[in-house]
């Protein structure tokens, strides 16, 4: 046991697959000698050489593609797009090419590859450097899109994305790279579409994702001091999506609140939503509630972003209001 | 009269014959448009096919093919039957890929065909790819990766071109000039007179300009580039100059160009000049009226072969999203 941020935890898991997998290689910018821009890959590039590692120019087409074409040819690539908003700018071989080249070509392709990327606000980077972008991933048919929330998770599903022969979207949120947890020696393997159980109360369900996941634990202890029990379910993926758990949890309190980053449209939680309006309705005792941030760019200043992602206090308020009305 | 062996005979032979099949397929895929059992829309390659059977010819059974939308030709050059691709045009389950991709995504990974792509310039960085995992594992596999005189302005070209030069990567890439990007004259809308040729020297590559309407030309070029690749010497980016003897798609007739610019190109016709110039290297004209009606009974054979295919029923639809064969998103 030891305690790990999770960002030692992204080095820690690429190296735990790197080592028992020759075919598993790793491109991106930055990453190789300079250790990452936000020291996600510190030691990858000195154990495994710029061979295995390997720094890109700035071109996030070239990188991509040449993960997809690895890819298909046998290996099973790592590649970083630095800023999750920089997806923009070669959305294009993600969607077009990697997404639907296996359905297009009737399963002759196979696409064992992970994209990390950095995901999020909370750094006051502004518009450009802090989007939530796992809903434009998640409504790709053929991507597979993965969230984690704590250093533990990092590892266990970095290993299973890594192993797995789809291509997964792996969103690192830049504001966790600091939080820090107790995490066991040894492998670490985890399960694509897990949602977890982070804590259990009669009152309300709180499914949350990345970031959002410690700011729901904190606001259902601060529920709790009010006597409002809530449970805690932690999404970890989106594709695929975990809604046996969901639905049960849902069931078990009679409320489903989600607590979402992204801006409000199309988030996932409106997809949950969805699922849960049709397949469990008759569980509910009152709406559903989605608390995102608003239908608006993430602003730079702190003050301003602070307002604009949805807080420790917005989500009990939200949760607290809601059951009393 | 002729000066070459026997054997360079036969294989200028076959180089003929693939020039014919991809002349005639291309002439059926045509027909079969006006009589509605081809849907959606298709690039032809017709006057460009010297291109993809020169190259095919330089390439081992190991190396990769990654073509454009106007894949045809890539596609059969390779080796891929006529019926499968027929049958995928006409969306059957006897098609290359059973239907789910179509004219422009035509794949035979067992014939290294890596795809064909419909977003311009696109496969250039995947070609890279495949070239890096080649070099990673240390095999000689080289990707070959065809494009059009229109991808040259997208970033992903230069993307592309530059890594591959970075990385000395074994990719050829080939621009296949036909002078029009799809209703545009290229030069209109290019800033250098060869738009792939005169950007070689921004990677530290040199520009190679070949006839893309003489196979033995585009024959030569490739082995030499293929042979750099294969020594590790690096990438390679060629211009073969050639011209589409129709419009850019199905639903183009070509009209924007000048009578006497199509009059003068179909004069340079590939294969009337291949034709010609095997018989002056002694082949008799018997036998290339013979590989004629050898190919005109195979494309006879595979357009019904590929007609009587059965429609895709439901099981395919929701079938291959996922590595594990289905499409399932969630539990």
């Amino acid at each position: 046991m030891a305690q790990l941020t999770f960002r030692e935890a992204i080095a820690r898991g690429i190296a735990q697959e790197m080592r028992r997998d020759e075919s598993v290689v790793f491109l991106g910018e930055d990453i190789g000698a300079a250790g990452g821009v936000f020291k996600g890959t510190v030691g990858l590039f000195e154990e495994f050489g710029g061979r295995r590692v390997r720094d890109t120019p700035i071109a996030e087409q070239a990188i991509l593609g040449a993960a997809m074409g690895a890819a298909m040819t046998g290996l099973r690539p790592i590649a970083e797009i630095m800023f999750a908003d920089f997806f923009a700018v070669c959305w294009d071989i993600v969607v077009n090419e990697i997404a639907k080249s296996r359905y297009m070509t009737n399963g002759q392709m196979t696409f064992p590859l992970v994209i990390r990327s950095g995901n999020g606000g909370g750094l006051r980077f502004g518009a450009q450097h802090s989007q939530s972008v796992e809903n434009w991933a998640m409504m790709v048919p053929g991507l597979k899109v993965v969230v984690p929330s704590n250093a533990k998770d990092v590892i266990g599903l970095m290993a299973a994305s890594i192993r797995d022969n789809d291509p997964v979207i792996f969103l690192e949120e830049k504001a966790l790279y600091s939080s820090k947890m107790d995490v066991p020696d040894g492998e670490i393997i985890d399960t694509l579409g897990s949602a977890s159980v982070l804590r259990r109360g009669g009152d309300a369900t709180l499914v949350a994702l990345g970031t959002m996941v410690p700011r729901a634990l904190a606001a259902a202890e601060d529920l709790a001091a009010t006597g409002i029990e809530c449970t805690v379910v932690d999404l970890r993926s989106l594709v695929p999506l975990d809604t046996q758990t969901v639905l049960a949890e849902v069931a078990a309190t009679g409320r489903l609140f989600t607590v979402e980053e992204n801006p409000r449209l199309c988030g996932w939680g409106a997809e949950l939503a969805s699922i849960v309006a049709d397949e469990a309705f008759y569980d509910l005792d009152g709406p559903i509630v989605r608390i995102t941030t608003p239908h608006i760019p993430l602003p730079a200043a702190d003050a301003l972003e602070d307002m604009a992602m949805p807080s420790i206090e917005r989500i009990a308020a939200t949760v607290n209001a809601s059951l009393n009305s | 009269m002729t000066t070459i062996t026997t054997t360079d005979l036969e294989f200028k032979l076959e180089l003929y014959r693939c020039q014919v099949a991809l002349r005639q397929f291309e002439q059926r895929a045509y027909d079969l448009f006006l009589e509605n059992y081809v849907k959606g829309t298709s690039h032809l390659s017709i006057g460009q096919e010297a291109i993809a059977a020169g190259f095919a010819a330089a390439m081992k059974p190991t190396d990769w093919t990654f073509a454009t939308y106007r894949g045809h030709a890539h596609t059969l050059a390779r080796g891929v039957a006529m019926t499968p691709v027929f049958a995928e045009l006409m969306g059957r389950t006897n098609g290359l890929m059973a239907g789910k991709g179509g004219s422009m995504h035509l794949t035979s990974v067992e014939h290294g065909v890596m795809g064909s792509y419909a977003i311009i310039g696109a496969h250039l960085p995947i070609a890279c790819g495949a070239a890096w995992s080649a070099q990673y594992r240390g095999t000689d596999q080289v990707a070959v990766c065809f494009f059009g005189d229109g991808s040259v302005n997208i970033g992903a070209f230069h993307e592309a071109l530059n890594l591959a030069a970075v990385w000395k990567l074994p990719v050829v890439f080939v621009c296949e000039n036909n002078l029009w990007m799809e209703y545009t004259r290229t030069s209109e809308v290019t800033a250098v007179a060869n738009p792939a040729a005169d950007r070689a020297s921004a990677y530290g590559l040199e520009g190679i300009i070949v006839d893309g309407n003489d196979v033995d030309a585009v024959f030569a070029v490739a082995t030499t580039a293929m042979a750099r690749a294969r020594a590790g010497e690096g990438p390679s980016l060629i211009e073969a100059k050639t011209y589409r003897h129709g419009g850019h798609s199905r639903a183009d007739p070509g009209k924007y160009r000048p009578d006497e610019e199509v009059a003068e190109w179909l004069a340079k016709d590939p294969i009337p000049m291949y034709h010609a110039r095997l018989l002056f290297e002694g082949a008799s004209e018997d036998r290339l009226v013979e590989i004629q009606q050898d190919v005109a009974r195979e494309v006879e054979e595979a357009t019904e072969a590929a007609k009587n295919g059965p429609i895709p029923g439901a099981e395919l639809l929701m079938k291959d999203v996922w590595a594990d064969g289905g499409s399932q998103w969630r539990n």
